[in-house]
């Protein structure tokens, strides 16, 4: 659904966007993860026809974003990094105003209004100036004109950026009640938290190239090594009596008990298990060590900087 | 009108009418408007009455009768002073307020989000200043003065509505090319200097009374606007209305552009000429043409006018323009024609037409050129009526240095319309500030390349061969 090969920008001397591969399939849901200025806006611009490639290409619902820009800009739904809302307008003009834009015709109009505004509990402030609404009600406005014509394709910019807890927190249900089989999304955030709660997939984006990609899953065993286990003993930690099982490696220990990294914990945890009983451990817990997409995406800056 | 074209049409007015609409919920836009419909008019009529009565005191009639028109003129000018401000932040008010990216992400096409701005930026100005007129009308009726007669009204209706459209233009064309409000509010002299002094002008003209040269003036405000509208919308550009956050003049980067234009991929000067200079003539060649064919007419014109009004004017009145010519205007000996002066003037002239050309897309200069060449063939016709050998003033006279004066200052004059022509023309992905000097730089190129060279010619043979040849076979 949407294709890039090496898309680049170069404005003058400056390479904003440099060299993006990317394949989102149809119902996938993609973050492109990166800090400020790192190009994410302008990858967006970019599949949006506003920004010509300066090389490479890019498609979306197998359109080409430089020879079809009026075709592209149909199928595309964009939620810009701000809202662009007409603030003495009020939501029903706005969204009435937007839907003869992409020409859709009264009744549709009115009733995807009436839906959408519905879906993100706007209906009772649908006739008051935008003016007068708070900074969550607004960027969810912004999303209902983002779905008035039902894309195929979403683009959201920053969805959360600069909002209250709360707010985000609502923007971020209704992002992701909008996920369905055949709706694919990017979301361009440089929140953690927001990335792995609304992607299927993860694209760190930095400089303006991808340094990697995938699930939080793939990125997480790329990045940060096999999986680690912390086993917590009743009868504490005797590691002499222990005999590992291949592909088991002893990485530390606390009071509690020691910590393995496991290559194939499928195969290697029950036979660790087992080595454990054997040497008279008394085991009480074994928990995989949690790493948050936080860690990964500073591993990724790491290996950069190392670089 | 097919339906296609009729929906595209709609859109255009659904992008004006949503910016009309907020215009008109808008305290800031609608308190002017409404002084500038009801207060200012009456302060029209109180001038109008005020000059009535001065004229039946002092015995002045045409004072009066002149001023009525002209406050008709301010009356219906004030109100579109107001299209300015909004026309200027259409786009860059936009674009800061956040509101430009979701209309440019959307599938409207660029002439449809551009004319709808213009639109828009129009009707509430200009229904305003409609409105004022009635008022100001409806109290010289009350008041008793006498109304301007229907062709002096329907002029100033006329005038103030493309005059409307000019300003819009040239103010939305600024709005697309700025970086911020504040910017495009700076650049707004470069509308209300030459607005300013077209209203002096066309005050001038309302005073002497001379309509011919006032619809003219309605005829040329009407084709800058649309060659304006044309511009805009030819470098209207959804990346660089994004992209540009800061201005700076960048004159490095200028120099470069205009060397890269100017020099081609000429490594010698004789490459230079063999390739550049050749290419550039062969893509002005149509504006060669025309001017070309221009400056035939306009010789034909000038003999033609000539010969049909000098006759009938009497002998009386040609002594009597030869007795005053001396005093009122210094015409140089011919001691003065010397090498340089005839090289500084022929330069100076093509100078002017290609700066005045520059800022009207061709017209001003096109106009100078008409004069130039319109001149020549009244001279010729003048000779004629005197009973002197035309013929022989033509080939001795004029054709020696005219083989190469008259060329160069084709060359000078296509010139001005090509750079005119690459202006409202399309090119994607060019700003307009990179359009322009590239044109300028291959200008420049002829300029220096042919224009002068054959104006160096064409002063020398006028100095040294021209006089010799005219003494010895003009007669």
């Amino acid at each position: 659904m949407i294709q890039t090969e090496d898309l680049s920008k170069q404005f003058g001397d400056f390479l904003a966007v440099d060299g993006v591969t990317i394949n989102v399939q149809p119902g996938q849901v993609l973050a492109l993860l990166g800090q400020n200025g790192a190009g994410k806006t302008t990858t967006v611009r970019m599949l949006t026809s506003l920004l010509a490639p300066t090389r490479g290409w890019a498609r979306l619902a197998g359109y080409d974003v430089v020879r079809e820009p009026t075709r592209v800009r149909s199928l595309v739904g964009v939620l810009t990094e701000q809202h662009g809302l007409y603030l003495r307008m009020t939501a029903v003009e706005y969204l009435d105003f937007y839907g003869k834009v992409f020409r859709l015709d009264s009744a549709t109009r009115q009733k995807r209004s009436a839906e959408l505004l519905d879906y993100f509990g706007i209906t009772e402030f649908a006739r008051r100036p935008i003016g007068q609404y708070s900074k969550g009600m607004r960027q969810k406005l912004a999303l209902a004109r983002t779905l008035l014509h039902e894309p195929p394709v979403l683009l959201l910019d920053e969805p959360t950026s600069a909002m209250d807890p709360e707010s985000a927190r609502l923007v971020r249900q209704a992002i992701a009640g909008l996920r369905s089989a055949n709706r694919t999304i990017i979301i361009c955030t440089h929140n953690l938290v927001e990335a792995e709660l609304l992607a299927d997939k993860i694209a760190i984006i930095y400089r303006g190239r991808i340094l990697t990609q995938g699930t939080v899953e793939e990125l997480r065993r790329s990045l940060l090594g096999p999986a680690e286990y912390n086993v917590r003993l009743r009868n504490g930690w005797r590691p002499g009596t222990l005999n590992l099982p291949p592909g088991v490696t002893l990485t530390g220990e606390t009071d509690a008990g020691p910590r393995f990294r496991v290559e194939d914990p499928l195969a290697a945890n029950p036979e660790l298990l087992k080595s454990l009983i054997a040497s008279g451990a008394e085991v009480v817990a074994m928990q995989e060590v949690p790493h948050t997409l936080e860690e990964i995406y500073l591993a990724a800056m790491s290996k950069v900087n190392d670089a | 009108m097919p339906k296609r074209r009729q929906e595209a049409l709609q859109i255009v007015w659904l992008v004006a009418w949503r910016e009309l609409r907020d215009q008109l919920r808008d305290w800031r836009i609608i308190i002017p408007m409404f002084i500038l419909t009801v207060i200012l008019p009456f302060l029209a009529n109180a001038g109008a009455q005020a000059a009535m009565n001065f004229a039946s005191r002092y015995g002045t009639p045409l004072i009066a009768e002149r001023l009525v028109p002209f406050l008709l003129l301010v009356v219906g000018f004030f109100p579109i002073t107001v299209s300015l401000v909004i026309a200027l932040e259409a786009f860059v008010g936009e674009k800061e307020r956040g509101t430009i990216e979701p209309l440019l992400v959307s599938p409207l096409e660029d002439w449809q989000i551009y004319m709808g701005k213009l639109l828009a930026g129009t009707v509430a100005p200009l229904i305003t200043s409609y409105l004022g007129i009635a008022v100001y009308l409806l109290g010289l009726v009350f008041q008793g003065i006498p109304l301007p007669d229907p062709n002096r009204m329907a002029q100033t209706l006329t005038l103030t509505t493309v005059q409307a459209f000019l300003m819009v233009s040239g103010a939305i064309l600024i709005s697309t090319q700025s970086t911020s409000v504040r910017a495009a509010n700076l650049m707004s002299s470069f509308i209300i200097i030459p607005m300013a002094l077209l209203i002096q002008g066309e005050a001038v003209m309302l005073f002497w009374g001379n309509d011919q040269v006032l619809w003219l003036a309605v005829a040329g405000v009407a084709v800058l606007t649309v060659l304006l509208a044309r511009v805009g919308i030819a470098h209207f550009q959804r990346e660089a209305l994004l992209g540009r956050e800061i201005d700076v003049l960048n004159l490095r980067w200028v120099g470069q552009v205009f060397w890269r234009a100017f020099k081609g991929q000429a490594k010698s000067v004789g490459q230079w000429y063999r390739l550049e200079v050749r290419a550039a003539l062969r893509r002005q060649a149509p504006a060669i043409w025309v001017v070309t064919a221009i400056g035939l007419l306009s010789m034909a014109g000038g003999y033609a006018l000539i010969q049909a009004n000098l006759p009938s004017v009497s002998q009386d009145v040609m002594d009597e323009f030869s007795s005053i010519l001396p005093v009122g205007v210094d015409v140089p000996s011919l001691d003065q024609f010397s090498f340089f002066y005839i090289l500084g003037h022929n330069l100076r002239a093509v100078v002017v037409i290609f700066l005045l050309g520059l800022f009207s897309f061709g017209t001003l200069g096109a106009l100078l050129f008409v004069l130039n060449t319109a001149v020549v063939g009244g001279l010729v016709s003048l000779l004629d009526v005197m009973g002197l050998s035309a013929w022989k003033v033509a080939v001795f006279g004029i054709l020696p240095h005219g083989i190469f004066e008259l060329p160069a200052l084709v060359l000078s004059s296509a010139s001005v319309l090509y750079v005119a022509i690459i202006l409202v023309t399309p090119r994607s992905q060019r700003s307009l500030g990179e359009v322009s000097i590239e044109a300028i730089a291959e200008c420049a190129r002829l300029f220096v390349g042919v224009i002068c060279p054959l104006f160096i010619l064409a002063a020398a043979v006028e100095t040294w061969v021209t006089p010799v040849l005219l003494s010895t076979f003009g007669g």
